[in-house]
């Protein structure tokens, strides 16, 4: 795992070092950004399909415990085993007692960020079991023992030749073949066995439909597929936002998920799941994990309607020149920014911060949360608690105080300006973070008001 | 027509040709303009740091000096949202309220209650537009790419009636600065990296100025610009439509 004890910031930093890479990663981010805007500018309908989603979840959200209540009936009756698990604790440990249970050694995992959230994969490793992720991406950074930096490009942050390094090392290629072909080939018959032998498949589930107790889960590389049409066990794994009321909603979903995060007008794979075939158990795990807390908090309860399209992500400048451990979350990026000061508030109080609140991030995103405003308002609530730098208090404090006291205002001002002027070493130094790679303005010798009492008040 | 002139404290205290730029403007448009001498900050600082609560001071003073216009228009983008969005005084709220919902950046009030059709400037240089974010996609002052929605831009249109001014758009052409308040120095590496890649956009159009609806943004880009020697200046759109070169 890569995930560091760093700040945003702090990791920010080290990420800029390497400029020519920052770079590479920023316009890679972008081409993805620019296919969006290219698939959403081929629908007229755009911005109403944008509002018919915003719609559809803020009504399941406002309604979810029937919901869910129905998809568990209806589930229920087509043979599949509903578990409820309030936290990342329970899900893993819901998980490990079916393994156990039935005695299973080879498992495949299909993209799931809700098993990135709980952490199911170490805990798996610590008790002995290892999982096989099987999305190309996962895989490439499973065998990194690193983590996604990214929930719909886990692997964003690699070059092939870090691609090809690690399939050599891993996978026996040819050392400096960096052919995309020949190393997806590799990647292709490495994986075809891991599916071949699986006895569990465990998967995500992108959208789950409460009046056929069905689920959609939606890959580009059918990777869900073949795990679980193999597998005698099929356990989806989803936080219980996932919910939509009716199949008919799809219609929405569907067009706006992949031109949302990739640009294409569908993903490659769309697979229903709606009843285990002869034969296979099939289990879904619904999670809580901090979603209810959330779901009760109104100025935060939207975030729950994102779909996991990852737009937010490639449109945010910061994002681009960071990279996804800065976030240190399983969900980075702006969403990640907003959901996971709900999950640990003293840990992720730097991420609403790491943002310039542009406003890029609502704009993009196909379920219209209000990203910005939310990061604005955490700002607020982690200043509240008390989980902000007592040193950027007490500075904002003084200048609150000076700012609202027009004589004191005059004051610090022309103060300022004349020690800039007198003294200029006392901001131009590295203690300044403005001044290490920018001058500081020129302090002029009147304000504004001192020119307008001079020219314009005789 | 009763207009309150807000210039933002960091205009006041270090960009004073943006606010007399601002004045004479609105007065050779014919506007019957006032600055309130006890004005200071719209709050934002404080409250983008998380610490809205310690703006009242601001929000209270705010309101002392622009009650009682038809109009408040200021040279920010970023200050006019931050007051249309938060400014209230338990004590006046009517007051705030009026405030709020006639508080304007200088180009929309231009376009938008002026409606200017012709404008007597000249300006005869190579200028990139940079798009400040929150007029942007705060204040709707232009469309934005992100958006699926017709496409439209006040500045740009007060701009083209600008004599001899070549103007032109970054690659990215509403991608943000990274000036972001308080984000440029406690997230000074993210901060200057985006500054620099605006930067570049707008060199390989080799423009001679950079220009926009808010300073801030401008102190940011002219901050990196001079350390880097560049000979590629920063001027806010006030000054250019005030110009007469």
């Amino acid at each position: 795992m890569s995930k560091s004890s760093l700040s945003h910031a702090e990791a920010a930093e080290q990420f800029i070092k390497d400029e020519p890479r920052t770079d590479w990663h920023d316009e890679t981010l972008w081409f993805v950004r620019q296919k969006r805007d290219k698939a959403a500018h081929g629908l007229p309908e755009w911005e109403q399909l944008r509002e018919w989603a915003s719609q559809i979840k803020n009504h399941t959200l406002s309604n979810l415990d029937n919901y869910l209540l129905e998809f568990e009936a209806n589930a229920n009756a087509n043979g599949v085993t509903i578990h409820w698990a309030p936290d990342a604790a329970d899900h893993n440990r819901i998980i490990f007692d079916l393994i156990q249970k039935n005695n299973i050694q080879k498992i495949v995992k299909s993209k799931s960020m809700l098993t990135e959230e709980c952490g199911l994969n170490e805990f798996l490793h610590a008790k002995g079991v290892e999982t096989i992720d099987t999305d190309l991406g996962e895989r490439i950074v499973q065998l990194r023992y690193e983590a996604p930096s990214h929930i719909v490009l886990p692997a964003i942050h690699l070059k092939k030749q870090d691609v090809s390094d690690t399939f050599h090392e891993h996978l026996n290629t040819e050392k400096g073949n960096n052919d995309p072909q020949y190393l997806t080939e590799a990647a292709r018959q490495h994986l075809r066995e891991k599916f071949i032998e699986s006895e569990l498949a465990i998967t995500g589930v992108n959208f789950a439909v409460a009046e056929t107790g069905g689920f959609v889960v939606c890959t580009n590389e059918g990777n869900a597929d073949m795990g679980a049409h193999a597998a005698k066990i099929h356990i989806a794994c989803m936080g219980f936002e996932k919910m939509i009321p009716k199949a008919e909603h799809l219609s929405v979903f569907l067009r706006l998920l992949a031109r949302s995060a990739t640009g294409q007008p569908i993903t490659t794979y769309s697979s229903h799941f709606n009843k285990p075939r002869e034969g296979q158990e099939m289990h879904i795990v619904i999670v809580d994990n901090g979603r209810s807390r959330q779901l009760g908090r109104a100025d935060f309860r939207n975030s729950l309607k994102c779909i996991r399209c990852a737009a937010c992500f490639n449109t945010c400048p910061v994002y681009r020149r960071s990279g996804g451990y800065s976030y240190h979350t399983a969900v980075a990026g702006p969403i990640g920014s907003i959901l996971n000061p709900n999950i640990d508030m003293r840990a992720n109080a730097d991420l609403p911060f790491a943002s310039t609140l542009c406003g890029s991030c609502s704009n993009v995103c196909p379920v219209k949360i209000d990203i910005h405003d939310q990061l604005w308002k955490w700002r607020q609530v982690l200043v509240e608690e008390g989980y902000v730098d007592a040193s950027k208090k007490v500075g904002l404090k003084g200048m609150a105080f000076v700012l609202a006291r027009p004589g004191l205002y005059r004051f610090a001002g022309k103060a300022g300006r004349a020690v800039m002027r007198l003294f200029p070493w006392l901001l131009n130094n590295k203690l300044n973070p403005w001044y290490k790679q920018r001058e500081m303005p020129a302090p002029p010798k009147q304000s504004f008001r001192d020119w307008y009492i001079k020219n314009k008040q005789q | 027509m009763k207009i309150g002139l807000f210039i933002p404290c960091y205009i006041d205290q270090f960009y004073p040709q943006v606010g007399i730029a601002t004045l004479q403007l609105l007065e050779k448009l014919g506007c019957n303009v006032s600055f309130p001498l006890n004005q200071t900050c719209c709050g934002q600082p404080m409250a983008n740091s998380g610490f809205a609560s310690l703006s009242k001071g601001c929000d209270k003073n705010f309101v002392a000096n622009f009650t009682g216009f038809d109009y408040i228009v200021a040279p920010s983008g970023s200050c006019v949202l931050h007051l249309k969005e938060h400014l209230h005084d338990e004590q006046h709220p009517g007051e705030a309220e009026h405030i709020r919902k006639h508080i304007y950046e200088l180009t929309e009030f231009l376009v938008d209650v002026l409606k200017i059709e012709k404008i007597d400037a000249s300006f005869p240089y190579k200028v990139g537009l940079h798009n400040s974010c929150h007029g942007q996609r705060g204040l709707h002052l232009s469309s934005m790419t992100e958006r699926m929605l017709p496409s439209f831009s006040k500045p740009e249109q007060l701009l083209s009636q600008v004599k001899g001014l070549q103007l032109s758009k970054p690659l990215r052409s509403d991608e943000c600065c990274g000036f972001g308040g308080t984000f440029c120095v406690f997230e000074e590496a993210v901060s200057v990296k985006m500054g620099k890649d605006r930067i570049t956009e707008h060199s390989a159009n080799e423009v001679e100025y950079i220009t926009g609806t808010d300073v801030s943004c401008l102190m940011h880009l002219e901050g990196i610009l001079k350390r880097n020697g560049s000979n590629v200046k920063t001027i806010h759109i006030a000054e250019i439509l005030n110009s007469n070169a």
